[in-house]
């Protein structure tokens, strides 16, 4: 990792550099045949969601076929319960579910580290606030909460990200705190704080970068429960409106007649199923990545070496 | 080609011996060994032989990195994750442990052949007390303690409690090791390496997180106990100063090799290698204020060793012969050997070194820093009470004491980080708020804070131009991009680190580069006083040297006061003009450096002065040799 090019002329940019610790792990991690696995399912599952709309044969709420019919020449693979083409439905169901799985997984992400590295490092008042709140919400199982949240605001998309953000926040500022803790009592932070820097400036600068194994990671983890919540909350009817195309609504649209058609049900499942898989095994190679560079530095000091050679 | 008159090969006789003859047995034989990285061709050490014998006493000394530690775990049969043994015997007792059996290292270790850790807080077991950690060993070895007639476990932990010099302590068996002191937790580690009266004992810079008084207990009782029973000790250690004192032989060790090995009088006496001479010459001694000498670089990493020999791209004598191929061993009069191609240039006595500028009192009057009545508390302990001192313009004050004395909450306190203390601090005129976020920022800017670790004081995720460029940022917003990389390439060059730094991150440099960046973090927004908290304890003594030199040299530039918070009373003879030594978080005494290192009044100064490791220099006559 990161061999230094002796840079002769000038001073260089600090700024260009900043980024490859990120960038170091990301690379390292799609080189791992596990990575490149979850990258190569997670790429297929995403360009099916994206590029489907545009490829589907017939349009996502028109019926063509009778209820639940076999597949055939004019639907690939059948008809769903009220006749419309399965095929178009799957094509132009996913981005739907994706983006809502994406942006939930952001203001999880977002909300939960805020606070979890505020409650690390603040201490005293803040942190007690924080995470009693956080035991309050974690009392309540994941999908029972964001239910709870849907039903009392109503099924609209932004509410079931909102809800499905927000379930999520009080888990990730759990595992952010308790890595932020430790970061916090490193001598650099003091270091900063004796220059009267503001707080929220060095949370940002100072130790937010130190965090970002467990931040990926983390990140990579409430994707995969995201995609899950997603689904399920549109299969038990709380997601988008129902003419609309989705995975999970196909699911339950579709189970009615499983012996009649059953790739109505079949093919969206296993698309969420590989989607999740996908997600899991490129998170898995992350944090190995993660967890495998901070152990390389250790090693190197445990061996006295100064530098290990710079080819490994 | 001729030693000096001193040191004959009878010098080796340690103090309490057996008389010198030819039948003390040969308890520890290593032969050519070589250890590299598994798997690969490149040798961490190399060509590595010495012998001890019972009843002495061997110092392996180096810089970090030279492969001291690497062989003083050989010695038990045991190779770091990573590392694999090539070549070579290691016999311990008659046993090779390279080639030994599972089953036969486990017989012998503990039982034949002991091991001493470098931090005894992190070798004891935290859940376990004392008592149970003794006898386990005990325990382990049936065999051994029926074959050595050692009787009872329990009878014999409280025997080797005593001789480790822990007898009095009461409720010591029941006690959690977090209960212990540093110093009593080392010879709880003692204890338990003598346990089984090992013939073979090998310590790993024991002493090295100990202050002085702590130090030379420990050290103490490693001398009697290995006299005692006549057990060959490898002493391993990166400081001359520790080992002089204590052993008969000396192999000094860099870039895995041997590079010089002998009685330690004639290698203190008339070090013939120049990296000897080096680090003796890095070593600050109490006696008189010197100007210190480190070594520039460092050492190679094992991968990037020169073919030839391996100090020769820091070596002061250095010829093109000396990078051609591997550099023979020269045997030099009193089993004294060598590995350089120099040796008619080096068997010469050493200068001495360069005196440093003379103690000049402090100015009083013009005080920058006075504290007066500050105390200060860790929740309900008072750990500071009444402390007074000041700091003139351009002087250096060296707060001394041992662990414990208070010294790092005192520094803590001035720059605001530690909070609960009361009393009042004048800087430059100002009464100074508890806290940092309550003072001014010309305040803040004017009074600066090294931290002790450099391994935890630099963002690992920022680069080093990122680093030094921080306060600038944030104490002149409004200066230009262009100005403001000037000034960090000016501090980066006037700590002597190139511009090429710019865009490393701090796990690409060496302990010595990282404390530098420190020091440029902290001067490039020019303040009028430094704090320095134990600055170099971490680091090599022949890097502490470049630093303390540096730090002189800053001092005198920029017309800088320095605060040098320290445990090592021989740097402050180089550094200090005044003194304040702390004890238990009072004030015993204070004053010019020449005063309180002649005449030190105060009973805990004048203890705290003869616990002062000295290195025996230029001058291997009976003094040294009796202690």
């Amino acid at each position: 990792m990161a061999i230094v090019t002796a840079t002769g002329s000038g001073p260089a940019r600090p700024t260009v550099r900043r980024r490859r610790a990120w960038v170091a792990v990301l690379l390292r991690a799609a080189s791992l045949p596990r990575g490149r696995f979850g990258l190569g399912v997670v790429g297929f599952i995403v360009a099916i969601a994206v590029l489907g709309p545009f490829l589907a044969p017939h349009s996502a709420t028109a019926s063509i076929v009778s209820p639940f019919a076999l597949p055939s020449r004019g639907a690939l693979l059948g008809g769903d319960e009220l006749g419309r083409d399965v095929l178009s439905r799957v094509l132009g169901g996913g981005w739907v579910l994706l983006a809502m799985a994406a942006a939930a997984t952001a203001l999880g992400v977002v909300i939960g580290s805020a606070s979890g590295v505020a409650a690390a490092y603040l201490r005293g008042r803040w942190d007690t606030v924080i995470m009693r709140t956080v035991d309050v919400v974690l009392a309540f199982p994941q999908l029972v909460f964001a239910l709870l949240l849907v039903s009392i605001l109503g099924p609209t998309v932004w509410l079931t990200v909102l809800a499905v953000g927000f379930s999520h926040a009080p888990q990730v500022a759990r595992v952010m705190r308790s890595a932020a803790l430790d970061v916090s009592e490193r001598d650099f932070v003091k270091a900063v704080e004796l220059l009267g820097v503001r707080r929220r400036k060095i949370m940002a600068k100072e130790i937010l970068p130190n965090l970002i194994s467990p931040l990926m990671v983390e990140t990579g983890l409430r994707m995969t429960y995201s995609i899950v919540i997603i689904a399920g909350l549109s299969f038990l009817g709380f997601g988008q409106a129902p003419p609309a195309p989705n995975w999970g609504t196909m699911i339950n649209e579709n189970r009615i007649g499983l012996v009649l058609n059953p790739w109505g049900v079949i093919v969206p499942a296993a698309l969420i199923a590989l989607l999740t898989i996908g997600v899991n095994t490129w998170t898995d190679a992350v944090a190995r990545v993660a967890i495998g560079i901070d152990r390389e530095a250790e090693t190197a000091t445990l061996l006295e070496l100064p530098a290990v050679g710079g080819e490994r | 080609m001729s030693a000096p008159s001193a040191g004959q090969p009878g010098a080796r006789q340690p103090s309490a011996g057996p008389p010198e003859d030819a039948a003390r047995d040969v308890l520890v034989d290593v032969d050519g060994l070589r250890v590299r990285l598994a798997g690969s061709t490149v040798d961490v050490v190399d060509d590595v032989s010495f012998q001890v014998c019972s009843g002495e006493l061997m110092g392996l000394v180096g810089e970090s990195g030279s492969g001291k530690t690497t062989v003083a775990l050989a010695l038990l049969g045991h190779a770091r994750r990573g590392l694999e043994v090539a070549a070579g015997t290691v016999l311990v007792g008659g046993t090779d442990m390279v080639t030994a059996t599972k089953q036969q290292l486990r017989r012998l270790r503990g039982a034949e052949v002991a091991y001493v850790p470098q931090d005894p807080a992190s070798a004891l077991n935290p859940a376990l007390r004392i008592g149970t950690q003794l006898i386990e060993v005990l325990r382990a070895h049936p065999e051994a303690v029926a074959a050595k007639g050692l009787g009872d476990p329990r009878a014999r932990v409280a025997q080797t409690l005593e001789e480790a010099g822990l007898g009095g302590v009461p409720g010591l068996l029941k006690a959690y090791p977090h209960q212990l002191s540093g110093g009593q937790q080392q010879r709880v580690a003692l204890a338990m390496a003598f346990a089984l009266r090992p013939s073979v004992i090998v310590l790993d810079e024991p002493t090295t997180g100990l202050d002085v008084t702590t130090q030379r207990l420990v050290l103490d009782t490693v001398r009697s106990l290995c006299q005692a029973y006549g057990v060959a000790a490898v002493f391993v250690s990166h400081d001359l100063a520790v080992v002089g004192g204590l052993v008969n032989r000396l192999t000094v060790m860099y870039a895995g090799k041997v590079v010089e090995r002998g009685p330690t009088g004639l290698v203190f006496g008339a070090p013939a290698h120049p990296y000897t001479r080096k680090l003796l010459r890095a070593v600050p001694s109490p006696e008189r204020s010197e100007v210190l000498e480190g070594i520039d670089g460092q050492p190679p990493p094992p991968a990037r060793r020169p073919r030839g020999c391996e100090f020769a791209p820091r070596c002061p004598l250095v010829m093109p012969a000396c990078s051609e191929g591997p550099v023979p061993v020269v045997h030099l009069p009193g089993e004294h050997l060598v590995r350089c191609l120099r040796t008619e240039l080096t068997v010469r006595p050493e200068e001495n070194r360069a005196p440093g500028p003379s103690a000049q009192p402090g100015a009083a009057h013009d005080a920058l820093l006075r504290v007066w009545g500050l105390s200060a508390r860790y929740g309900p302990t008072e750990v500071l009470s009444n402390v007074e001192l000041s700091v003139g313009r351009n002087e250096c004050v060296a707060v001394v004491g041992e662990s414990g004395s208070g010294k790092t909450t005192l520094a803590r306190c001035l720059v605001g980080l530690h909070g609960s203390w009361s009393g009042e601090v004048r800087f430059g005129g100002e009464v100074m708020a508890r806290t940092a976020y309550r003072r001014a920022r010309r305040d803040l800017q004017a009074m600066q804070f090294i931290f002790q670790n450099p391994y935890t004081s630099l963002n690992p995720r920022t680069t080093i131009g990122g680093i030094v460029e921080m306060p600038l940022l944030h104490f002149f917003p409004s200066l230009g991009r262009s100005e403001r990389e000037e000034r960090v390439s000016q501090v980066l060059q006037d700590v002597a680190l190139g511009p090429d730094f710019w865009s490393r991150y701090p796990d690409q440099l060496s302990g010595g580069e990282r404390q530098r960046v420190a020091i440029a973090r902290a001067l490039v927004v020019s303040p009028d006083l430094l704090v320095c908290d134990e600055i170099t304890s971490s680091l090599d003594v022949s890097v502490q040297a470049t630093i303390v030199e540096l730090l002189r040299r800053l001092q005198a530039e920029r017309q800088l006061s320095l605060l040098f918070v320290t445990h090592n009373l021989a740097l402050v003879r180089s550094i200090a003009q005044s003194v304040v030594v702390l004890s238990k978080g009072r004030v015993v005494e204070s004053g010019p450096v020449a005063r309180i290192f002649e005449q030190p009044e105060d009973p805990y100064t004048v203890s705290l002065m003869e616990d002062v490791p000295k290195l025996p220099r230029g001058e291997p006559d009976a003094r040294f040799l009796a202690t």
